[in-house]
Formats: structure tokens, C-alpha cells, sequence
């Protein structure tokens, strides 16, 4: 299965195991513009699975409605860049709903799904990664899958997590990350990054599409250099695994973190300055960032704004020879 | 003229209350057949998708100019009035409790107002003048009617059961507060009477209550969904997307609009230049009444037959109830900068309150003796209920770090250790004599 159909795989059997389940968003009906929901309408009917207005405000605010009546609600935000409009929903509301009313009400059965990252030649609004200003935000929680297993997984665990959950998928694995995915039911743990490489040199960390490129770049620097580097998946932005993630720092002394998102308030500061704290006397190296660069996502100039192998492979050689 | 019937089928001039849901059905059954406009083709040549209309060669533009505004539905007209339409009555128990109720929620106004301007809460926002819309229409509802609403219906929560101490340990945020004292005073909540807890953003509880209401529909309960805003709310993006939401995905709600005429100190006049809140319903394909907000007769049955409405056709009703922000925007705001002594007055004189007791006296359900002696007990009741939530102490300090999540996360917990240790050490810095100490 590819990540597109994993996802479809667990959105049906949320819908078949869940009869009060519903799935919304802007042309989620015909099967949604990255085929994530196809089927569906057809399968469940036009009560459970429909399209809504034209208006993210809306689809974040109705979702959260139906959460707070006890309904398993999976909104759809048809692209990450186009959810700022669902912000004030999502960060006034959603997050806050069961700390302000004392726990008497809450929105945990809702999940928003969001394509997100890099595509090529998406521009600047249908490239963006808006995962740190989530991340800010205490009572969402936030993940990113890297493949079609782990998004099936991720997104059966936000389904059926007593929190509200926002996973950003990234779009350019819908086709391209191709797994064997398990037809039954499981479920991802929230909260716990994954060690997808073990290492002993430096540690690579990040999320999304950029495992993928810290692995060739592990191959580079295994190839070049003849070191090994620990790559983590973090999995979950919020709350994030500062244990896993420590843990392999005071091993290998080193820390690289890379993502898409800008540099300055990235996660990579969140998870940089932790590391400061936490490690400080097994660093052997100040803790280094790879990201995109302080710049809204560029159209022809892609190539030259994403964090890739040889942005992450000459980070790596810089903090060995620190 | 012409245009008016093109756009209101010439219904406008003449409408029935009694009958009006039912004749807009009517109308809504054969649309454009009896069109006034005089130069008109084939209907059906148009095809747009979800317009259906004719063709005009006239060049016309259209403004609120074109037809009359809608008109304010009203019972109550004068205080000598007596006698009204029969299919309007309410037993003459539930109109005494109804009276008592906005007495209540007034002298409670009252009593908390001051003790704001005594720095003994440190917040307030009172009811003044809309006490008839929020009883009015509370009154038409049942237990199993969902409420979502913006801060300024205080009145709603009392008619449902909400008692004089639930309001004051919300204001005081003490440990008897079912929100654990995090959330700003008149922030109220209650799971049992079905009133989702208010919050300070405006607006975001329109598209939320229509979401409850498709949940509503799905479970077939013979429920709706009522959500409170003011006008002012209305100008919000929110507003625009619950309406919609509510139209196309045909959702029982019940959106009621406190038109005050002020939004702190923004009146109407520079809030819109439409026909008020009311005219966008239609504009929607959301059937709409504007009603008489210091009318409570007219608001109960209003809020009656919309509620019908709703439940037996799974879709929504939009109520523009027009009154007038009496009081304050808050205890922070001082409306004299913006608006004249005169103006108040004028609506003092025409209040709810006023208007109903009126019309109770003259068929001898209410008198001076016991509008005295209800002043009393419900004024001690209230001193009464404020000293004894002024007495309780605060949660314990730490429910700071509850219900973020269902379980509390390592680092959320780490936190709270952390706050723990320096609290210990610096304890005579920190108030724990008014909290809780678990």
C-alpha cells in the first residue's frame, strides 16, 4: 500500500468499527483531491462522509462541535498552508476546551488531517510545514508519519486518542512511500519517536520526508566518512520523545536536527535547546540545525531552500570535526 | 414596488405571524412562478447550478433600499395593553417564573457589579435590558436543547437551574467552581444543563454549535441546538461560516442574535449598513424572524415555534432579537465616553422588566407587595450565596496543571514538579493560605 491508500485503509475501518464516525472537509465527497478518502462516500453514505462549504473556520469549528457531542469527528484541511485560517479554532478552542470548562466538556474525539511539505513545485502554499506553531500550543497534539505504516498507525491512534490531534501528512509520500502495511486494526503510540537507524557517531533527527533525506545522508556519511549515524523519526511533535531523543545524545555526543519549516522558532529550537539542557556534558559539539531558510517556500528555487542530503551531509561533517 | 415582490413574493407587507412558517414553506414550494418583475423569460433556460431564477433586460441593482426591512414580530405593544392574541398565552405559572426569574437575574447583576467596583472580583458583565430575550427564549426550550453562548446570557443558565452559588463560586474561582477557577468571571458552564462553557473569543461557538447539531440530527434525538451571539459577533468570519455550515449541511440550530445596538462602543451604525442581522438569514436559505428582544411573550413564542421548526425539519432558524445594552459593556468599560445619558434612559423606561410587570399587574398575576417582597428575599439570597463563595478557598494551585490533556504528559508533569519543589522553598511568597492544599 501506498500512504494515500493506508490512509483510506484506516479512515474505513474507523467508519466500520465507529457507526457515529464522520468524515468532512472540501471535496473529501468524490474521494479528495489526493484520493485519501475515495470510496468512502460510496461505502458509508452521504451523512458520514461529506463535503462542506469552502471555509477552513468552519471545518475546524464544526469538527470541534461534533467532538464536544461525543461524535469521532476527521476533519480535513485540504492543504497545511490553508489551515491558518482554522488557527483561532484550533489554539483558542480545541486545545483549551477541556482545561477551561474544569474537564465537564471536551473535543478529544477530533482529528484534522492536513497534507503538508514539499512537493516539487508547490510554492508558497502548497509547500508549507506549520507544525511549530502548533507545537506552542498545550492540549493539541501533533504528528507527522513518514510512511504509509507508520501514517495508518498515527492516524488509528489520533482517531482514538482522548485529545484533539492534528496529523500533517506529507503530500509527497502520498505515491511515493510505499510500505507493507498490516489490513487490521493498530495503532501508533503518540508521544514516541522511533530509532529508525541505529549509530554511534552523531544523532540525526527530524520528521516527515526528512527521515527519508537524513538516511541518504547517513549513507553518505557512512559511504565518505565511515561513521555511523543514529537516525530518529520523532514521530510526534507534541508532546515530543525528549527521553528517546537524549538518550541517544549522551551516546553519540553530537546532535544534528533538520526539518523543512524555517530555522528561527522551528521545532529544531525547541528540541536543540532541551538537548542544551539535558546533555550538556556529553556534547561533544554545539547542537547543529538544518532547516529551510528564514524565507516564505520558494517556487523555482526549491532545490536550493530544502534542508537536503548535502545541506544535512556537510552539517554532519562540520560538528565530527568541531 | 415591483422589485420588492420579486424579491419577498409581495409576502412582506402582509405577514401572519401565526402562520408564518407554514407560508414560507408555501412560498418556498412554488418559487418564481408568480415573479412581479414584468419582462421575463423561461425559468428553466438559466441552469445554474443552485440558482433558480428569470432573466430581466432591466439594468438593476440591488440594495436594502429595494424592499422594506423585516419587520419586528411583537406582543407586548403598550403598557395599557390587556389582551392579545390567544395562540399567544402562557400559562400564568410559567409567566409569574419568568418575571421572578429576570427580577433574579437583575438584583444578581446588581449585587455583582458593585462587587466588582469593590475590588472584590475582579471582573463582571451584567444582563441589564436583555433580561426578556434571555428568559423569553429559555423559557421555549427543554433540558435536551444544547446551549452554546457568547458570555451575555447569564439568564439562560438561571432559567435552566443554574443557582445563585453556581454563579458566585464561577466570578469568586473557587474550589466549589465546576471550571476549577481558571477562566475569567461570567465564563460559566455546565455539562448537567447541557450549556457548553463559555469562552472570550467571539464567535467560535457559532460553527461549534452547528457541529453539535449535526451530531444531533445523526443521533435522531428530538433536540436542537441554541447559540447565543451578539451583533457585534456576527461581523466575525465565524458567524459567516456557522450560517453556511448550517444551511448546506441542513443542521437543527437555533442561532439567536442579541442585537443591542452596541458592541463595547461600536454601535450598529459602523458594525453594518445591511438590514441588520435578520436580512442575511434568507441570504443563507435560513429561515429568519426579527423579534421584539424587550417583548418576552414575543421572544417565548418566537423561540417556540423556530424550535419546532428545527426539530421537525433538522434545519436551522436564525432570531434577530432587537433590544439594548443597558449597562456597561463591563466592569472595564465606561459607556458614557461613547454614547448619551438620554439614550439610556429612554430604554430604562421601555425595559423588559418594566414592560412584562406592566402587563402581569394589569391581569392581576403580579402587585407593588410582592415586586417588594420578591426585591427582598432575593436580595438577601444573593448577599447570602456571595459571602459564603467569598469565604471558600481557591482550587489547589496544581489543578494549573490538570486537564491540558486527559492524562497529564511527562513534560507537563515534570512542570508540575518543578513548581512544586519552588513553591516549597518559597512558600511565604505564593497565596496558599486561599488554597486548597490538595
Amino acid at each position: 500500500m501506498n500512504m494515500y491508500q493506508a490512509i483510506n485503509d484506516g479512515l474505513r475501518i474507523t467508519l466500520d468499527k465507529d457507526p457515529d464516525a464522520v468524515i468532512f472537509g472540501e471535496d473529501v465527497g468524490f474521494g479528495g483531491v489526493f484520493r485519501c478518502t475515495v470510496d468512502l462516500q460510496k461505502k458509508f453514505g452521504k451523512d458520514r462522509v461529506f463535503n462542506t462549504p469552502l471555509c477552513e473556520q468552519g471545518i475546524a469549528g464544526f469538527g470541534i462541535g461534533l467532538a464536544t457531542a461525543g461524535v469521532t469527528a476527521i476533519a480535513e484541511i485540504q492543504f497545511a498552508d490553508y489551515i491558518f485560517p482554522a488557527f483561532d479554532q484550533l489554539v483558542n478552542e480545541a486545545a483549551k476546551m477541556r482545561y477551561r470548562s474544569g474537564g465537564e466538556f471536551e473535543c478529544g474525539k477530533l482529528t484534522v488531517r492536513a497534507p503538508c511539505g514539499a512537493v516539487g513545485h508547490g510554492g508558497l502554499y502548497h509547500s508549507q510545514s506549520p507544525e511549530a506553531y502548533f507545537a506552542h500550543t498545550p492540549g493539541l497534539k501533533i504528528v507527522m508519519p513518514r510512511g504509509a505504516k507508520q501514517a495508518k498507525g498515527l492516524l488509528l491512534g489520533c482517531i482514538e486518542e482522548p485529545d484533539p490531534c492534528i496529523m500533517f501528512e506529507p503530500k509527497i509520500l502520498y505515491r511515493t512511500a510505499i510500505d507493507e502495511v498490516p489490513t487490521a486494526h493498530y495503532t501508533i503510540e503518540i508521544g514516541k519517536a522511533e530509532v529508525v537507524r541505529e549509530g554511534d557517531a552523531v544523532t540525526l533527527v527530524g520528521w516527515g520526508t526528512q527521515v527519508h533525506v537524513l538516511m541518504e545522508a547517513a549513507d553518505l556519511v557512512q559511504e565518505k566518512l565511515g561513521v555511523s549515524c543514529e537516525v530518529i523519526d520523532l514521530v510526534s511533535i507534541l508532546p515530543w520523545d525528549a527521553e528517546l531523543v537524549c538518550k541517544s545524545a549522551k551516546k553519540t555526543g553530537r546532535v544534528v536536527i533538520a526539518h523543512e519549516a524555517p530555522l528561527t522558532n522551528g521545532f529544531g529550537a525547541e528540541i536543540a535547546s532541551t538537548v542544551q539542557e539535558e546533555c550538556f556534558l556529553h556534547l561533544e559539539a554545539p547542537v547543529q540545525r538544518v532547516t529551510g531558510w528564514d524565507s516564505p517556500f520558494p517556487h523555482v528555487f526549491e532545490p536550493f531552500y530544502l534542508p537536503d542530503k548535502w545541506r544535512c551531509f556537510a552539517a554532519v561533517r562540520n560538528i565530527l570535526n568541531y | 414596488m415591483m422589485i420588492n415582490k420579486a424579491l419577498f413574493g409581495g409576502v412582506v407587507k402582509h405577514i401572519n405571524f401565526k402562520n408564518i412558517l407554514q407560508q414560507t414553506k408555501r412560498q418556498c414550494n412554488n418559487t418564481n412562478t408568480e415573479i412581479g418583475i414584468d419582462t421575463v423569460t423561461n425559468v428553466k433556460e438559466s441552469g445554474y447550478l443552485g440558482i433558480q431564477v428569470s432573466f430581466t433586460d432591466k439594468l438593476l441593482f440591488f440594495n436594502k433600499e429595494s424592499y422594506d426591512a423585516l419587520p419586528i414580530f411583537r406582543i407586548l405593544h403598550s403598557p395599557e395593553q390587556t389582551e392579545f392574541p390567544k395562540e399567544y398565552k402562557i400559562n400564568e405559572q410559567t409567566m409569574t417564573r419568568m418575571y421572578y426569574k429576570m427580577l433574579t437575574l437583575n438584583i444578581m447583576d446588581k449585587v455583582l457589579y458593585e462587587s466588582q467596583r469593590q475590588g472584590r472580583i475582579s471582573f463582571y458583565m451584567t444582563n441589564t435590558g436583555e433580561e426578556g430575550l434571555q428568559i423569553g427564549s429559555a423559557a421555549a426550550l427543554t433540558l435536551n436543547d444544547v446551549i452554546y453562548a457568547q458570555y451575555r446570557e447569564a439568564g439562560v443558565l438561571l432559567w435552566r437551574g443554574y443557582s445563585i452559588t453556581d454563579f458566585m463560586n464561577q466570578c469568586y474561582g473557587n474550589y466549589k467552581d465546576t471550571s476549577k477557577g481558571r477562566q475569567m468571571p461570567v465564563h460559566y458552564g455546565s455539562r448537567k444543563l447541557n450549556f457548553v462553557t463559555i469562552s472570550s473569543p467571539l464567535t467560535t461557538q457559532l460553527p461549534q454549535a452547528v457541529g453539535t447539531a449535526y451530531a444531533l440530527k445523526q443521533s435522531k434525538k428530538k433536540a436542537c441546538v441554541v447559540c447565543y451571539f451578539g451583533e457585534g459577533a456576527a461581523s466575525e468570519g465565524d458567524a459567516h461560516a456557522a450560517f453556511n455550515f448550517a444551511a448546506t449541511l441542513e443542521c437543527p440550530i437555533l442561532f439567536v442574535c442579541r442585537n443591542n445596538g452596541y458592541a463595547i462602543s461600536t454601535s450598529s451604525l459602523e458594525q453594518f449598513k445591511g438590514d441588520g442581522i435578520a436580512a442575511r438569514g434568507p441570504a443563507y436559505g435560513i429561515r429568519t424572524i426579527r423579534v421584539d428582544g424587550n417583548d418576552v411573550l414575543a421572544v417565548y413564542n418566537a423561540t417556540k415555534a423556530a424550535r419546532e421548526f428545527c426539530i421537525e425539519t433538522g434545519k436551522p432558524v436564525l432570531i434577530e432579537a432587537m433590544t439594548y445594552r443597558i449597562g456597561h459593556h463591563s466592569t472595564s468599560d465606561d459607556s458614557s465616553a461613547y454614547r448619551s445619558v438620554n439614550e439610556i434612559s429612554h430604554w430604562n423606561h421601555n425595559s423588559p422588566i418594566i414592560r412584562f410587570r406592566n402587563y402581569l399587574e394589569s391581569i392581576n398575576l403580579w402587585c407593588k407587595q410582592q415586586e417588594q417582597q420578591s426585591n427582598e428575599s432575593i436580595k438577601e439570597s444573593v448577599l447570602r450565596a456571595f459571602k459564603d463563595a467569598e469565604k471558600e478557598l481557591k482550587p489547589c494551585w496544581k489543578e494549573l496543571f490538570t486537564d491540558v490533556y486527559r492524562t497529564m504528559p511527562k513534560h507537563i508533569r515534570r512542570q508540575l514538579h518543578s513548581m512544586e519543589n519552588h513553591v516549597t522553598e518559597f512558600h511565604e511568597h505564593y497565596p496558599l493560605h486561599s488554597f486548597k492544599s490538595t
